[in-house]
């Protein structure tokens, strides 16, 4: 499941979706982003994303997750517009038999979100606002997985 | 008519977000022209580093031809998460 969500989400009620009924998985893992302010008085941060690219584009990122990693699902909530510093900006959840697969998907995944999924991010600072392109350790972060 | 869509700093850069253009150019090279003669500072946007091109929402290296009714978007460097 993939969704852009223009509205706050609710990170344990998607966990909870995600982990309801399964049978042959042994691990979940989560990831949840915040929207942290990177200078001292940031308020918000308002993220584009390109309407039905951005979402094929995530959905290519988990089916190679999804061979590679050997996992049963995936879920990716990404907030798009404005978000207030402290929201939940991002929830990825994997789900595998055993945990290091879970584990490394969910790594893979969210080194993949940060530096090469099509959303556009700017900060609301006090010095106005700013285009936030990936960081050298962003790059460095995703070059790990080849 | 073609679409044009700018994102992220490359829209603050033109001062506009999405466009037509009638009729639709042969290639996405000669649209880029156009765009540059219009405005020197998103022609020279579009060149930056990193900045990608994507017709009917795929990524395209290069030039190639565009359908009358395209959809061209212009996409600097990405950060998510």
């Amino acid at each position: 499941m993939i969704r852009l969500s223009a509205t706050p989400f609710d990170p344990q009620a998607a966990l909870a979706d995600f982990s309801a009924g399964r049978t042959k998985v042994g691990a979940i893992v989560s990831f949840l982003g915040l929207a942290r302010g990177d200078v001292a008085g940031a308020e918000a941060l308002e993220l584009e994303a390109y309407d039905g690219f951005t979402e094929a584009a995530i959905a290519a990122a988990v089916e190679r997750a999804r061979s590679r990693f050997l996992l049963l699902d995936a879920a990716v909530i990404h907030r798009v517009g404005r978000i207030a510093v402290g929201e939940p900006i991002v929830l990825v959840l994997t789900a595998a038999a055993h945990r290091r697969e879970a584990f490394e998907a969910c790594d893979f995944l969210m080194d993949y979100l940060k530096s090469d999924a099509p959303f556009w991010k700017k900060e609301f600072g006090p010095d106005g606002p700013r285009w936030i392109e990936p960081t050298q350790r962003d790059l460095s972060d995703l070059a790990r997985w080849g | 008519m073609a679409r044009v869509l700018l994102f992220g700093r490359l829209a603050d850069v033109a001062g506009w977000r999405e466009r037509a253009y009638e009729p639709t150019p042969a290639r996405l090279g000669q649209l880029r022209v156009l765009l540059a003669q219009e405005d020197l500072a998103l022609g020279k946007a579009l060149e930056g580093p990193g900045v990608q091109a994507a017709v009917d929402k795929m990524l395209i290296r290069g030039d190639i031809p565009l359908r009358p009714g395209a959809e061209v978007a212009f996409l600097p460097p990405m950060s998510g998460g």
